[in-house]
Protein backbone atom coordinates (compact mmCIF):
# COMPACT_ATOMS: atom_id res chain seq x y z
CA UNK A 1 0.00 0.00 0.00
CA UNK A 2 1.25 3.46 -0.87
CA UNK A 3 2.56 5.61 1.97
CA UNK A 4 0.47 8.79 1.63
CA UNK A 5 1.81 10.60 4.66
CA UNK A 6 2.51 14.25 4.05
CA UNK A 7 2.73 17.55 5.90
CA UNK A 8 -0.03 20.10 6.32
CA UNK A 9 2.02 22.50 4.21
CA UNK A 10 2.18 19.94 1.41
CA UNK A 11 -1.61 19.57 1.52
CA UNK A 12 -2.13 23.31 1.32
CA UNK A 13 0.42 23.39 -1.51
CA UNK A 14 -2.11 21.44 -3.56
CA UNK A 15 -4.74 24.17 -3.22
CA UNK A 16 -5.29 26.91 -5.79
CA UNK A 17 -7.15 30.20 -5.82
CA UNK A 18 -10.84 29.83 -6.62
CA UNK A 19 -11.11 26.18 -5.63
CA UNK A 20 -14.16 24.64 -4.00
CA UNK A 21 -13.08 23.15 -0.67
CA UNK A 22 -15.21 20.82 1.45
CA UNK A 23 -14.44 20.75 5.16
CA UNK A 24 -15.54 17.80 7.32
CA UNK A 25 -16.87 17.77 10.86
CA UNK A 26 -20.00 19.51 12.10
CA UNK A 27 -20.26 22.91 13.82
CA UNK A 28 -17.44 23.02 16.34
CA UNK A 29 -16.83 19.27 16.27
CA UNK A 30 -13.89 17.37 14.76
CA UNK A 31 -12.84 20.05 12.33
CA UNK A 32 -9.48 19.67 10.52
CA UNK A 33 -8.26 22.81 12.26
CA UNK A 34 -4.52 22.22 11.78
CA UNK A 35 -5.10 22.06 8.02
CA UNK A 36 -7.31 25.16 8.21
CA UNK A 37 -4.61 27.01 10.16
CA UNK A 38 -2.06 26.04 7.52
CA UNK A 39 -4.42 27.32 4.83
CA UNK A 40 -4.72 30.62 6.72
CA UNK A 41 -0.94 31.01 6.49
CA UNK A 42 -0.97 30.45 2.71
CA UNK A 43 -1.65 32.98 -0.07
CA UNK A 44 -4.60 30.92 -1.41
CA UNK A 45 -7.83 32.92 -1.74
CA UNK A 46 -11.24 33.26 -3.43
CA UNK A 47 -12.32 29.90 -2.11
CA UNK A 48 -15.80 28.43 -2.14
CA UNK A 49 -16.15 26.70 1.22
CA UNK A 50 -18.66 23.86 1.58
CA UNK A 51 -19.15 22.99 5.22
CA UNK A 52 -21.46 22.02 8.03
CA UNK A 53 -19.95 25.19 9.28
CA UNK A 54 -18.06 25.98 12.43
CA UNK A 55 -14.88 27.93 13.19
CA UNK A 56 -13.36 26.63 9.95
CA UNK A 57 -15.73 28.92 8.07
CA UNK A 58 -15.32 31.75 10.57
CA UNK A 59 -11.53 31.70 10.42
CA UNK A 60 -11.37 31.52 6.64
CA UNK A 61 -13.87 34.39 6.35
CA UNK A 62 -12.03 36.52 8.88
CA UNK A 63 -8.79 35.94 6.99
CA UNK A 64 -10.39 37.08 3.72
CA UNK A 65 -9.95 33.71 2.02
CA UNK A 66 -13.58 33.15 1.09
CA UNK A 67 -15.60 34.20 -1.95
CA UNK A 68 -18.61 31.99 -1.24
CA UNK A 69 -19.94 29.82 1.56
CA UNK A 70 -22.25 26.87 0.92
CA UNK A 71 -23.92 26.21 4.26
CA UNK A 72 -26.98 25.22 6.28
CA UNK A 73 -25.59 26.76 9.47
CA UNK A 74 -22.34 28.17 10.79
CA UNK A 75 -22.22 27.60 14.52
CA UNK A 76 -19.83 27.10 17.40
CA UNK A 77 -22.40 24.84 19.14
CA UNK A 78 -21.93 26.19 22.65
CA UNK A 79 -21.96 29.66 21.04
CA UNK A 80 -24.92 29.43 18.68
CA UNK A 81 -23.81 31.99 16.09
CA UNK A 82 -20.32 32.08 14.54
CA UNK A 83 -19.38 35.75 15.01
CA UNK A 84 -16.65 35.95 12.38
CA UNK A 85 -18.90 34.47 9.72
CA UNK A 86 -21.68 36.86 10.79
CA UNK A 87 -19.33 39.82 10.37
CA UNK A 88 -18.38 38.72 6.86
CA UNK A 89 -21.92 38.02 5.74
CA UNK A 90 -23.41 41.16 7.26
CA UNK A 91 -20.68 43.21 5.57
CA UNK A 92 -21.51 41.64 2.21
CA UNK A 93 -18.02 40.17 1.93
CA UNK A 94 -19.12 36.65 1.03
CA UNK A 95 -21.62 35.21 -1.42
CA UNK A 96 -23.66 32.26 -0.19
CA UNK A 97 -25.69 29.24 -1.17
CA UNK A 98 -28.02 28.55 1.76
CA UNK A 99 -29.26 25.01 2.16
CA UNK A 100 -31.23 22.81 4.48
CA UNK A 101 -28.90 20.45 6.39
CA UNK A 102 -30.33 17.45 4.57
CA UNK A 103 -30.16 19.00 1.09
CA UNK A 104 -26.49 19.49 1.83
CA UNK A 105 -26.14 15.73 2.35
CA UNK A 106 -27.96 15.11 -0.95
CA UNK A 107 -25.66 17.50 -2.81
CA UNK A 108 -22.58 15.67 -1.54
CA UNK A 109 -24.19 12.31 -2.28
CA UNK A 110 -25.04 13.37 -5.84
CA UNK A 111 -21.45 14.45 -6.40
CA UNK A 112 -20.18 11.18 -4.90
CA UNK A 113 -22.47 9.13 -7.14
CA UNK A 114 -21.61 11.23 -10.20
CA UNK A 115 -25.19 12.25 -10.93
CA UNK A 116 -26.15 15.91 -11.55
CA UNK A 117 -28.78 16.14 -8.82
CA UNK A 118 -30.94 14.21 -6.39
CA UNK A 119 -34.67 14.91 -6.09
CA UNK A 120 -36.12 15.91 -2.75
CA UNK A 121 -39.15 17.39 -1.09
CA UNK A 122 -36.82 19.37 1.13
CA UNK A 123 -36.64 23.07 0.35
CA UNK A 124 -40.07 23.31 -1.33
CA UNK A 125 -41.86 26.48 -0.27
CA UNK A 126 -38.83 27.81 1.64
CA UNK A 127 -36.50 30.57 0.50
CA UNK A 128 -33.86 27.92 -0.20
CA UNK A 129 -35.78 27.19 -3.37
CA UNK A 130 -37.89 30.32 -3.82
CA UNK A 131 -35.06 32.84 -3.63
CA UNK A 132 -32.09 30.93 -4.98
CA UNK A 133 -32.26 30.26 -8.74
CA UNK A 134 -29.29 27.89 -8.32
CA UNK A 135 -31.77 25.32 -6.99
CA UNK A 136 -34.03 24.19 -9.83
CA UNK A 137 -37.08 21.96 -9.93
CA UNK A 138 -37.63 18.54 -11.47
CA UNK A 139 -40.87 16.74 -12.34
CA UNK A 140 -41.13 13.07 -11.56
CA UNK A 141 -41.32 11.06 -14.82
CA UNK A 142 -43.54 8.51 -13.05
CA UNK A 143 -47.31 8.51 -12.59
CA UNK A 144 -47.21 10.64 -9.43
CA UNK A 145 -45.81 13.56 -11.44
CA UNK A 146 -44.56 15.23 -8.27
CA UNK A 147 -42.63 18.47 -8.67
CA UNK A 148 -39.59 18.24 -6.46
CA UNK A 149 -36.46 20.23 -5.79
CA UNK A 150 -33.43 19.01 -7.77
CA UNK A 151 -30.57 19.36 -5.31
CA UNK A 152 -27.49 19.89 -7.51
CA UNK A 153 -24.31 17.90 -6.94
CA UNK A 154 -21.88 19.72 -4.62
CA UNK A 155 -18.73 18.79 -6.51
CA UNK A 156 -15.60 19.54 -4.50
CA UNK A 157 -12.10 20.13 -5.79
CA UNK A 158 -10.62 19.17 -2.44
CA UNK A 159 -11.96 17.75 0.82
CA UNK A 160 -10.25 18.23 4.18
CA UNK A 161 -11.37 16.04 7.09
CA UNK A 162 -10.06 15.09 10.52
CA UNK A 163 -10.31 11.62 12.03
CA UNK A 164 -9.13 10.08 15.28
CA UNK A 165 -6.79 7.50 13.68
CA UNK A 166 -5.54 6.62 10.22
CA UNK A 167 -2.95 4.38 8.70
CA UNK A 168 -0.28 5.66 6.34
CA UNK A 169 -2.28 4.68 3.27
CA UNK A 170 -5.41 6.62 4.19
CA UNK A 171 -7.70 4.16 5.92
CA UNK A 172 -9.19 6.39 8.58
CA UNK A 173 -11.15 5.81 11.76
CA UNK A 174 -13.61 7.86 13.80
CA UNK A 175 -13.88 6.90 17.47
CA UNK A 176 -16.50 9.44 18.54
CA UNK A 177 -20.29 9.16 18.43
CA UNK A 178 -20.80 10.50 14.91
CA UNK A 179 -18.95 10.31 11.61
CA UNK A 180 -20.89 13.43 10.52
CA UNK A 181 -20.59 13.52 6.71
CA UNK A 182 -16.85 13.08 6.37
CA UNK A 183 -17.28 10.02 4.15
CA UNK A 184 -19.46 11.94 1.71
CA UNK A 185 -17.06 14.88 1.77
CA UNK A 186 -14.16 12.77 0.56
CA UNK A 187 -16.33 10.92 -1.96
CA UNK A 188 -17.61 14.21 -3.41
CA UNK A 189 -14.08 15.52 -3.94
CA UNK A 190 -11.51 15.13 -6.71
CA UNK A 191 -8.78 15.03 -4.08
CA UNK A 192 -9.15 14.33 -0.38
CA UNK A 193 -6.84 14.75 2.58
CA UNK A 194 -7.32 13.39 6.05
CA UNK A 195 -5.59 14.68 9.15
CA UNK A 196 -5.66 12.53 12.25
CA UNK A 197 -4.63 12.47 15.87
CA UNK A 198 -2.29 9.55 15.33
CA UNK A 199 -1.09 7.45 12.41
CA UNK A 200 -1.09 3.78 13.40
CA UNK A 201 -0.28 0.48 11.74
CA UNK A 202 -3.17 -0.88 9.73
CA UNK A 203 -3.22 -3.92 12.00
CA UNK A 204 -3.76 -1.67 15.02
CA UNK A 205 -6.87 0.12 13.70
CA UNK A 206 -9.25 -2.41 15.24
CA UNK A 207 -7.55 -2.18 18.65
CA UNK A 208 -9.43 0.99 19.59
CA UNK A 209 -12.75 0.60 17.84
CA UNK A 210 -14.95 -1.98 16.13
CA UNK A 211 -15.04 -2.44 12.38
CA UNK A 212 -18.00 -0.04 12.33
CA UNK A 213 -15.57 2.81 13.00
CA UNK A 214 -13.61 2.17 9.80
CA UNK A 215 -15.74 4.21 7.46
CA UNK A 216 -13.07 5.95 5.35
CA UNK A 217 -11.13 3.66 3.03
CA UNK A 218 -7.84 4.55 1.34
CA UNK A 219 -9.79 4.35 -1.93
CA UNK A 220 -10.82 7.93 -1.36
CA UNK A 221 -7.74 9.44 0.25
CA UNK A 222 -4.81 11.20 -1.41
CA UNK A 223 -2.88 12.27 1.65
CA UNK A 224 -2.62 11.62 5.38
CA UNK A 225 -1.33 14.15 7.88
CA UNK A 226 -0.61 13.33 11.51
CA UNK A 227 -1.70 16.40 13.50
CA UNK A 228 -1.92 15.62 17.23
CA UNK A 229 -4.52 17.91 18.84
CA UNK A 230 -5.17 18.95 15.25
CA UNK A 231 -8.88 19.58 15.74
CA UNK A 232 -8.23 22.04 18.58
CA UNK A 233 -10.23 24.05 19.66
CA UNK A 234 -13.09 21.96 18.33
CA UNK A 235 -13.97 18.66 19.96
CA UNK A 236 -12.40 15.39 18.92
CA UNK A 237 -13.90 12.91 21.32
CA UNK A 238 -12.85 10.57 22.78
CA UNK A 239 -9.37 12.05 22.38
CA UNK A 240 -10.41 15.45 23.77
CA UNK A 241 -13.37 17.76 24.27
CA UNK A 242 -13.84 21.22 22.84
CA UNK A 243 -11.63 23.88 24.44
CA UNK A 244 -14.51 26.12 25.50
CA UNK A 245 -12.36 28.81 27.07
CA UNK A 246 -10.25 29.11 23.93
CA UNK A 247 -13.37 29.17 21.81
CA UNK A 248 -14.79 32.01 23.89
CA UNK A 249 -11.61 34.02 23.29
CA UNK A 250 -11.81 33.24 19.59
CA UNK A 251 -15.43 34.44 19.49
CA UNK A 252 -14.58 37.62 21.41
CA UNK A 253 -11.89 38.40 18.85
CA UNK A 254 -14.69 39.16 16.36
CA UNK A 255 -15.51 42.36 18.27
CA UNK A 256 -13.28 44.67 16.20
CA UNK A 257 -10.44 44.66 13.66
CA UNK A 258 -8.07 45.35 16.58
CA UNK A 259 -9.17 42.34 18.64
CA UNK A 260 -8.96 40.15 15.54
CA UNK A 261 -5.44 41.41 14.80
CA UNK A 262 -4.42 40.55 18.34
CA UNK A 263 -5.87 37.05 18.12
CA UNK A 264 -4.33 36.50 14.70
CA UNK A 265 -0.87 37.59 15.86
CA UNK A 266 -1.04 35.39 18.92
CA UNK A 267 -2.55 32.24 17.44
CA UNK A 268 -2.50 32.23 13.65
CA UNK A 269 0.71 33.95 12.58
CA UNK A 270 2.65 31.19 14.28
CA UNK A 271 3.62 27.69 13.19
CA UNK A 272 1.45 24.73 14.15
CA UNK A 273 4.19 23.55 16.51
CA UNK A 274 4.26 26.93 18.26
CA UNK A 275 0.46 27.01 18.34
CA UNK A 276 0.34 23.62 20.04
CA UNK A 277 3.12 24.59 22.46
CA UNK A 278 1.21 27.73 23.41
CA UNK A 279 -2.04 25.80 23.81
CA UNK A 280 -0.27 23.29 26.06
CA UNK A 281 1.10 26.23 28.03
CA UNK A 282 -2.42 27.41 28.78
CA UNK A 283 -2.53 24.44 31.13
CA UNK A 284 -6.16 23.57 30.48
CA UNK B 1 -52.45 27.22 41.87
CA UNK B 2 -50.54 29.59 44.09
CA UNK B 3 -47.26 27.76 43.71
CA UNK B 4 -47.71 26.78 40.04
CA UNK B 5 -45.32 28.84 38.01
CA UNK B 6 -45.57 30.02 34.42
CA UNK B 7 -42.69 27.79 33.32
CA UNK B 8 -44.55 24.74 34.67
CA UNK B 9 -47.62 25.69 32.66
CA UNK B 10 -45.47 26.12 29.55
CA UNK B 11 -43.84 22.72 30.13
CA UNK B 12 -47.24 21.03 30.34
CA UNK B 13 -48.52 22.93 27.29
CA UNK B 14 -45.46 21.71 25.36
CA UNK B 15 -45.99 18.16 26.59
CA UNK B 16 -49.60 18.35 25.35
CA UNK B 17 -48.30 19.08 21.82
CA UNK B 18 -47.01 15.50 21.69
CA UNK B 19 -50.22 13.89 22.96
CA UNK B 20 -51.38 11.16 20.61
CA UNK B 21 -48.07 10.94 18.75
CA UNK B 22 -47.38 7.34 19.83
CA UNK B 23 -44.16 5.68 18.74
CA UNK B 24 -42.48 8.45 16.77
CA UNK B 25 -39.47 10.59 17.51
CA UNK B 26 -40.23 13.63 19.62
CA UNK B 27 -37.52 16.14 18.87
CA UNK B 28 -38.08 19.17 21.06
CA UNK B 29 -35.19 21.59 20.53
CA UNK B 30 -34.34 24.04 23.31
CA UNK B 31 -34.62 24.17 27.07
CA UNK B 32 -38.35 24.15 27.74
CA UNK B 33 -39.23 22.01 24.70
CA UNK B 34 -36.85 19.35 26.00
CA UNK B 35 -38.40 19.49 29.48
CA UNK B 36 -41.93 19.37 28.05
CA UNK B 37 -41.09 16.53 25.68
CA UNK B 38 -39.57 14.50 28.52
CA UNK B 39 -42.68 15.16 30.60
CA UNK B 40 -44.91 13.84 27.80
CA UNK B 41 -42.88 10.64 27.62
CA UNK B 42 -42.79 10.23 31.42
CA UNK B 43 -46.57 10.52 31.60
CA UNK B 44 -49.07 10.06 28.78
CA UNK B 45 -46.86 9.27 25.74
CA UNK B 46 -44.49 6.55 26.98
CA UNK B 47 -43.64 5.25 23.49
CA UNK B 48 -42.05 8.48 22.25
CA UNK B 49 -38.47 8.08 21.01
CA UNK B 50 -36.01 10.78 22.06
CA UNK B 51 -32.34 11.63 21.52
CA UNK B 52 -29.65 12.40 24.08
CA UNK B 53 -29.09 15.68 22.24
CA UNK B 54 -26.34 14.12 20.19
CA UNK B 55 -25.97 10.78 18.41
CA UNK B 56 -27.87 8.36 20.64
CA UNK B 57 -31.49 7.52 21.25
CA UNK B 58 -32.04 7.04 24.97
CA UNK B 59 -35.07 5.69 26.76
CA UNK B 60 -36.82 7.27 29.72
CA UNK B 61 -34.20 5.77 32.06
CA UNK B 62 -31.38 7.33 30.06
CA UNK B 63 -30.36 3.96 28.64
CA UNK B 64 -29.05 3.98 25.06
CA UNK B 65 -31.50 2.13 22.84
CA UNK B 66 -30.18 2.95 19.36
CA UNK B 67 -27.47 4.82 17.47
CA UNK B 68 -28.79 7.92 15.70
CA UNK B 69 -26.00 9.89 14.04
CA UNK B 70 -26.98 12.89 11.91
CA UNK B 71 -27.12 10.68 8.84
CA UNK B 72 -29.80 8.55 10.45
CA UNK B 73 -31.66 11.61 11.65
CA UNK B 74 -32.45 12.54 8.06
CA UNK B 75 -33.80 9.02 7.49
CA UNK B 76 -36.18 9.68 10.36
CA UNK B 77 -37.13 13.19 9.24
CA UNK B 78 -37.78 12.19 5.64
CA UNK B 79 -39.81 9.16 6.66
CA UNK B 80 -42.23 11.34 8.60
CA UNK B 81 -41.62 9.55 11.89
CA UNK B 82 -40.95 12.69 13.85
CA UNK B 83 -42.58 15.64 15.56
CA UNK B 84 -40.13 18.49 15.92
CA UNK B 85 -40.50 21.59 18.07
CA UNK B 86 -38.26 24.46 16.99
CA UNK B 87 -37.61 27.95 18.24
CA UNK B 88 -37.84 30.89 15.87
CA UNK B 89 -37.01 34.57 15.59
CA UNK B 90 -40.04 35.42 13.46
CA UNK B 91 -43.38 33.73 12.73
CA UNK B 92 -46.10 34.99 10.39
CA UNK B 93 -49.89 34.38 10.37
CA UNK B 94 -49.63 31.15 8.37
CA UNK B 95 -46.70 29.71 10.26
CA UNK B 96 -43.85 30.73 7.99
CA UNK B 97 -40.83 30.68 10.23
CA UNK B 98 -37.51 32.48 10.24
CA UNK B 99 -34.39 31.80 12.22
CA UNK B 100 -32.05 32.32 9.27
CA UNK B 101 -31.49 36.07 9.44
CA UNK B 102 -33.06 39.51 9.89
CA UNK B 103 -33.17 41.77 6.86
CA UNK B 104 -32.00 40.74 3.40
CA UNK B 105 -31.32 37.03 3.06
CA UNK B 106 -27.98 37.50 1.30
CA UNK B 107 -26.82 40.55 3.20
CA UNK B 108 -28.72 40.52 6.46
CA UNK B 109 -28.72 43.15 9.17
CA UNK B 110 -28.32 40.23 11.56
CA UNK B 111 -27.22 36.81 10.43
CA UNK B 112 -28.89 34.20 12.64
CA UNK B 113 -28.74 30.40 12.56
CA UNK B 114 -29.19 29.78 8.84
CA UNK B 115 -31.73 27.38 7.36
CA UNK B 116 -30.62 24.47 9.59
CA UNK B 117 -33.21 21.71 9.16
CA UNK B 118 -36.31 23.90 9.06
CA UNK B 119 -37.19 23.54 5.35
CA UNK B 120 -37.03 19.76 5.52
CA UNK B 121 -38.73 19.47 8.89
CA UNK B 122 -41.77 21.48 7.88
CA UNK B 123 -42.53 19.68 4.60
CA UNK B 124 -41.92 16.20 6.01
CA UNK B 125 -43.07 16.06 9.62
CA UNK B 126 -45.35 17.41 12.25
CA UNK B 127 -43.84 20.69 13.37
CA UNK B 128 -44.59 22.87 16.39
CA UNK B 129 -42.88 26.04 17.54
CA UNK B 130 -41.75 27.30 20.93
CA UNK B 131 -41.57 31.07 21.45
CA UNK B 132 -40.47 32.05 24.97
CA UNK B 133 -40.92 35.79 24.31
CA UNK B 134 -44.30 36.38 22.69
CA UNK B 135 -44.03 39.86 21.15
CA UNK B 136 -44.79 41.81 17.95
CA UNK B 137 -41.11 41.49 17.04
CA UNK B 138 -41.54 37.74 16.75
CA UNK B 139 -45.12 37.53 15.51
CA UNK B 140 -44.85 39.59 12.34
CA UNK B 141 -47.04 40.09 9.27
CA UNK B 142 -44.22 38.84 7.02
CA UNK B 143 -41.02 37.04 7.94
CA UNK B 144 -37.78 38.34 6.41
CA UNK B 145 -36.58 34.89 5.32
CA UNK B 146 -38.67 31.71 5.07
CA UNK B 147 -36.76 28.87 6.72
CA UNK B 148 -39.75 26.87 8.01
CA UNK B 149 -42.64 26.64 5.55
CA UNK B 150 -46.10 27.97 6.46
CA UNK B 151 -49.47 26.83 5.13
CA UNK B 152 -49.77 29.50 2.42
CA UNK B 153 -46.27 28.98 1.09
CA UNK B 154 -46.68 25.19 1.09
CA UNK B 155 -49.94 25.53 -0.84
CA UNK B 156 -48.31 27.84 -3.38
CA UNK B 157 -45.42 25.38 -3.81
CA UNK B 158 -47.83 22.63 -4.80
CA UNK B 159 -48.91 19.12 -3.80
CA UNK B 160 -45.39 17.82 -3.21
CA UNK B 161 -44.97 20.48 -0.52
CA UNK B 162 -48.38 20.06 1.15
CA UNK B 163 -48.43 16.25 1.08
CA UNK B 164 -46.78 15.75 4.47
CA UNK B 165 -46.81 19.36 5.69
CA UNK B 166 -48.44 19.78 9.10
CA UNK B 167 -47.85 22.67 11.47
CA UNK B 168 -49.41 21.81 14.81
CA UNK B 169 -48.96 24.23 17.68
CA UNK B 170 -47.18 27.37 18.75
CA UNK B 171 -46.53 27.44 22.48
CA UNK B 172 -45.42 30.75 23.95
CA UNK B 173 -44.90 32.26 27.38
CA UNK B 174 -48.43 33.70 27.07
CA UNK B 175 -50.51 30.93 25.55
CA UNK B 176 -50.97 28.23 22.93
CA UNK B 177 -51.84 28.91 19.30
CA UNK B 178 -52.74 26.60 16.42
CA UNK B 179 -53.64 26.71 12.74
CA UNK B 180 -57.04 25.02 12.92
CA UNK B 181 -58.95 27.86 11.25
CA UNK B 182 -60.56 27.44 7.79
CA UNK B 183 -57.62 29.02 5.93
CA UNK B 184 -54.96 27.95 8.47
CA UNK B 185 -54.45 31.46 9.78
CA UNK B 186 -52.99 31.25 13.28
CA UNK B 187 -55.54 31.39 16.08
CA UNK B 188 -55.37 31.51 19.83
CA UNK B 189 -56.11 28.10 21.32
CA UNK B 190 -55.66 28.91 25.01
CA UNK B 191 -54.21 31.57 27.26
CA UNK B 192 -52.03 30.64 30.21
CA UNK B 193 -53.65 31.28 33.60
CA UNK B 194 -53.04 34.92 34.52
CA UNK B 195 -52.88 36.09 30.89
CA UNK B 196 -55.77 37.83 29.10
CA UNK B 197 -56.73 37.43 25.46
CA UNK B 198 -56.11 41.15 25.01
CA UNK B 199 -52.55 40.76 26.20
CA UNK B 200 -51.90 38.10 23.56
CA UNK B 201 -53.56 40.18 20.84
CA UNK B 202 -51.43 43.13 21.91
CA UNK B 203 -48.26 41.04 21.74
CA UNK B 204 -49.06 39.67 18.28
CA UNK B 205 -48.11 41.77 15.26
CA UNK B 206 -50.91 40.47 13.02
CA UNK B 207 -54.61 39.63 13.27
CA UNK B 208 -55.31 36.20 14.72
CA UNK B 209 -58.18 34.13 13.34
CA UNK B 210 -61.28 34.41 15.56
CA UNK B 211 -61.85 31.60 18.05
CA UNK B 212 -64.82 32.50 20.25
CA UNK B 213 -64.24 32.18 23.98
CA UNK B 214 -60.64 31.17 24.45
CA UNK B 215 -60.13 28.77 27.37
CA UNK B 216 -57.24 28.76 29.81
CA UNK B 217 -54.29 26.43 29.32
CA UNK B 218 -54.70 23.58 31.75
CA UNK B 219 -52.78 23.50 35.01
CA UNK B 220 -50.18 20.84 35.72
CA UNK B 221 -51.34 17.95 37.89
CA UNK B 222 -49.51 17.20 41.12
CA UNK B 223 -47.95 14.17 39.44
CA UNK B 224 -46.70 16.33 36.60
CA UNK B 225 -45.20 18.89 38.95
CA UNK B 226 -43.39 16.08 40.75
CA UNK B 227 -42.07 14.67 37.45
CA UNK B 228 -40.88 18.12 36.41
CA UNK B 229 -39.05 18.73 39.68
CA UNK B 230 -37.65 15.25 40.16
CA UNK B 231 -36.96 13.91 36.67
CA UNK B 232 -37.54 16.17 33.67
CA UNK B 233 -35.86 19.31 35.02
CA UNK B 234 -34.40 18.85 38.50
CA UNK B 235 -32.03 21.78 37.90
CA UNK B 236 -34.93 24.15 37.26
CA UNK B 237 -33.63 25.35 33.89
CA UNK B 238 -37.21 26.06 32.83
CA UNK B 239 -37.48 28.91 35.36
CA UNK B 240 -34.48 30.62 33.79
CA UNK B 241 -36.07 30.57 30.35
CA UNK B 242 -39.56 31.67 31.42
CA UNK B 243 -39.87 34.03 34.37
CA UNK B 244 -43.00 34.40 36.43
CA UNK B 245 -44.90 37.40 35.20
Amino acid sequence: MADKRMTAAEVVGELRDGMTIGVGGWGSRRKPMALVRELLRSPVRDLTVVSYGGPDVGLLCAAGKVAKVVFAFVSLDSIALEPHFRNAKQAGEVDTLELDEGMFLLGLQAAAWRVPFLPTRVGLGSDVVERQPEIRMVTSPYDDGEELAAMPALKLDVALIHQNRADASGNAQFLGPDLYFDDLMVQAADRAFVSCERVVDTADLLKEGSHHTLRISRLWIDGVVETPNGAHFTSCVPDYDRDEAFQRDYAKAAASPETWAEFKAAWLDVSEDDYQRKVAGLGR
Amino acid sequence: MSDVRRADICAVAIAECFRGDGEIMANPIGTLPRVGGLLARLSFEPDLVMTDGEAMLVNADGVVEAWNPYRTMFDVVWSGRRHVMMGGSQLDPFGNHNFAGIGDMKRPKAQLLGMRGAPGNTVNDKTSYWIPNHSPRVFVEKVDVVSGVGYDRARAAGPAATRYHQLRFVVTNLGVLDFESPDHRMRLRSVHPGVTVDEVVEATGFDLAPNGDVPETRLPTNDELRLLDDVADPGGDRFTEVKDQ
